[in-house]
């Protein structure tokens, strides 16, 4: 091989810089704690309980949110009964905010540790005023 | 026998430069259109396509217009041209890639272009126009990848080729004719809504295109060993002859139908781009400069003294490009918006930002034939003595008119 | 080795051309499954306006005013960018074949209020690359924001200028937000859409609702005891452009 030297060097350099930010955050400790997403309720309406289980939520509300969003849009179909017999209007804005209604606490909270940009569902769909 | 791109004198790199700091301009000018929308365009809720679909119908046509050397080569078997085949097929993929460019940077959302393949919408001549650029891409590049390093092994094309080659040609008509569909098939603007646009757009393209080979053979001729030969360039000639004649005689054929059958809805189109409509004559000028340039290119090219004279052929095709260019590039989309659908004339012309971001594409379409023609030319250099060209030339004499 | 390359291509391609298939042949563009109403046959949503009744309030802007602000549509201050769902329009802008210098003056001079048609050939749908706009089975031409690349194609496709196109970020331009309804993002083509998300809830459009002369009327032409097969019944009405073959479903007493 020629340029064995400049070559593994080359290599070398890429490996740190590829991988810096990984060194970076764990010299400043950033990724070091976890996300601690907090429900903030506006308004219950008489449902202390979600749409679906808390560990399905948690692992898959983006594929809920999104099976939503093509039943209401391409179907019209707007009516969701949940696991437990509640009957709720899917919507994002007006049925999960109204629970989770503070969204830098409880959305942005894991987005933002995961690096998720769910600036497409925000740019259109209107955030709960925040009320501290 | 890509690397051959990375190897060249100055002039090369130098020009090679040149290209990038336009597409690194206009580079800039698109993000700014990525963060602040098509705001920064001078279209309108009225004018809604302009400058950008106006290219991408021209590239369109100069991407088709290969089919004009590959079928004589390949169906006539035309000798004349088996030099230029490659040239017009590396002219035809930085076309068609500028065609989706300038789709691409006209998109609200670019970033879901994917969309168009997810949810397949067949009624839709978009789809098809998709279809149908893409599939060319695939073509062309294939074929011409073939062709040219086959020359470079001194051997005939493989066997298996010449079906993509057949297929080609009918491939490249449709290209322009799904063009042609996009907008002649919508009632809602009967300045397009007419049987005669596809051809027309053929005919333009089947001019506009080897006048445009001709002009490019006539540049690397000074600036490489490369020579077409006179025949070739005469053969061109005479086909850029024919298209431009039946181009301007559908033209007319449209203005006749237009204005004798009077119907306003149709002529207000036709009064906005040549006298001017409710005040606004922004495109009148530019819509009799084209008119004059096709007058002298018909001139000059059915005249065979001049157009057997090089530099008076040169003019002529210069004149030939332009005026299509104008007629396609700048008057064909935005007058099919104008007057809009209440009758209003809004004014449309590109602003800075629009014309950037439009640099930015025929940069990224003049690198991409930069580096292919600089392939062809570096494979030729080693492959065939200088004077080549000239012999071929003796070999084949080709009856002129 | 299982699988060899040849064999892996083969399969490959032929899953591909199935699923392609199932697409194509699956999806009916523009296609009418009958609902049954409980009444008649097909349900089919159209509107009257009776431009008598309308011109009787002249500068009166409230359809317009209620649907931009329940619809969240910006006020983007330049006629050239302007987003609109329902607006006045001159009579000749909107019935350019019906139109003649000696009209009366009453009809010429006084303004329609033009939306979308819905029509029941709507060349929108037919022209949309994405499937992003469609005819849903009660007629209403709906828009799928999550969808739609921009291109621009159903605004040229469309023959009443029904359509806009979001230009720049519409978000700064609305100024009292409604939170029940979300806005558009930059690059997206928008229009009125029957009020769907009222329709769900029992309510009639907004601008029928709220129209001080009660010049719109709402409801389901294919039945023939509907209020407005009854008022079409008695009173001459005209559509825009009905010569494009669209059937545009908004109907006006003259």
């Amino acid at each position: 091989m020629y340029d064995t030297g400049k070559i593994i060097l080359g290599i070398l350099i890429f490996l740190v810089l590829a991988t810096s930010p990984f060194w970076y955050s764990k010299a400043t400790g950033q990724a070091d704690y976890l996300p601690d997403p907090v429900i903030l309720t506006k308004d219950m309406p008489g449902k202390d309980v979600c749409v679906m289980p808390t560990d399905y939520m948690r692992s898959s509300h983006m594929d809920l949110l999104n099976d939503w969003r093509n039943s209401v849009v391409r179907d019209g179909e707007r009516k969701f009964v949940s696991p437990n017999g509640h009957e709720y209007k899917k919507s994002l804005s007006n049925t999960c905010m109204n629970c989770h209604s503070n969204k830098a606490e409880f959305c942005d909270k894991c987005h933002n540790y995961m690096a998720v940009d769910d600036q497409t569902c925000w740019s259109c769909h209107v955030e709960p005023k925040e009320e501290l | 026998m890509l690397e051959k791109a990375l190897t060249g004198d100055k002039r090369y790199w130098g020009w090679i430069a040149f290209v990038l700091i336009m597409i690194g301009a206009g580079a800039i000018a698109y993000l700014r259109q990525l963060d602040q929308g098509l705001t920064v365009t001078g279209l309108s809720r009225d004018v809604s396509w302009g400058f950008y679909i106006a290219q991408f119908t021209f590239l369109v046509g100069v991407a088709a217009s290969a089919v004009m050397v590959v079928l004589p080569y390949y169906l006539h078997n035309f000798k004349a041209f088996s030099k230029l085949t490659i040239l017009g097929e590396f002219l035809a993929v930085p076309s068609v890639i500028m065609c989706m460019l300038f789709i691409v940077v006209d998109m609200g959302q670019p970033f879901r272009v994917q969309n168009v393949m997810l949810y397949p919408s067949l009624n839709s001549p978009m789809f098809w126009d998709m279809m149908s650029l893409s599939g060319y891409l695939f073509l062309i590049v294939v074929i011409g990848y073939m062709v040219l390093s086959s020359e470079k092994k001194g051997i005939a094309p493989p066997k298996w080729l010449k079906p993509f080659i057949i297929i080609s040609i009918p491939w490249a008509i449709s290209i322009h004719t799904v063009t042609a569909f996009l907008y002649s098939g919508l009632s809602a603007r009967p300045f397009w809504m007419t049987a005669v646009l596809a051809p027309r757009f053929l005919a333009s393209a089947f001019a506009a295109g080897p006048a445009l080979l001709i002009l490019i053979i006539f540049l690397m001729r000074k600036l490489t060993r490369f020579d077409a030969g006179k025949d070739a360039i005469q053969k061109l000639a005479v086909i850029a002859t024919y298209a431009m004649c039946i181009n301007v005689f559908l033209v007319l054929m449209e203005v006749f139908t237009t204005f004798y059958s009077g119907m306003p809805e149709h002529m207000h189109h036709f009064e906005f781009l040549y006298v001017g409509l409710h005040g606004n004559n922004t495109l009148v000028p530019w819509m009799w400069f084209s008119s004059a340039l096709a007058v002298v290119a018909l001139v000059l090219l059915l005249t065979p003294k001049f157009r057997k004279t090089e530099v008076m052929l040169g003019f002529a095709c210069i004149a030939v490009f332009v005026s299509i260019w104008i007629d396609k590039g700048l008057g064909m989309i935005v007058a099919g918006f104008t007057p809009s659908q209440m009758g209003e004339v809004v004014d449309y012309w590109p602003t800075l930002n629009e014309f950037m971001v439009s640099i930015m594409v025929w940069g990224i379409g003049l690198l991409i034939m930069s580096l292919l023609y600089k392939i062809i030319f570096t494979v030729r250099g080693e492959t065939e003595p200088i004077v080549a060209a000239k012999e071929d030339k003796k070999e084949l004499t080709v009856p002129s008119n | 080795m299982g699988i060899d390359r040849r064999k892996f291509l083969t399969i490959a391609g032929l899953t591909t051309l199935t699923t392609l298939g199932k697409t194509v042949l699956g999806s009916s563009p523009a296609g009418h499954d009958p609902i049954e109403t409980g009444s008649q046959a097909v349900k089919r949503l159209a509107m009257v306006i009776d431009m008598v009744k309308c011109r009787q309030n002249e500068g009166c802007t409230e359809c317009t005013k209620i649907c931009h602000k329940i619809h969240n549509v910006p006020d983007i201050g330049n006629a050239k960018e302007e987003i609109k769902w329902i607006w006045k329009e001159n009579f000749e802008a909107a019935f350019p074949n019906q139109h003649h210098d000696l009209l009366e003056d009453n009809i010429k001079n006084s303004p329609a209020v033009v939306l979308c048609n819905h029509c029941d050939v709507p060349p929108c749908v037919k022209v949309c690359p994405t499937g992003s706009t469609w005819q849903r089975e009660d007629g209403i031409i709906m828009m799928d924001m999550h969808r739609c690349i921009g291109c621009r194609y159903c605004v040229a496709g469309c023959p009443y200028g029904s359509r806009s196109f979001n230009f720049r970020d519409p978000r700064p331009h609305i100024d009292e937000m409604n939170p029940e309804y979300p806005t558009r993002s930059k690059g997206v083509v928008e229009k009125c859409n029957f009020c769907a998300e009222r329709l769900v809830d029992g309510l009639l459009p907004a601008c029928v609702d709220i129209c001080p002369e009660k010049a719109l009327t709402f409801g389901n032409i294919n039945d023939p005891e509907s209020e407005i097969r009854q008022i079409l019944k008695s009173r001459h009405s005209i559509r825009r452009k009905p010569i494009l073959g669209t059937n545009p479903q908004i109907y006006y007493l003259v």
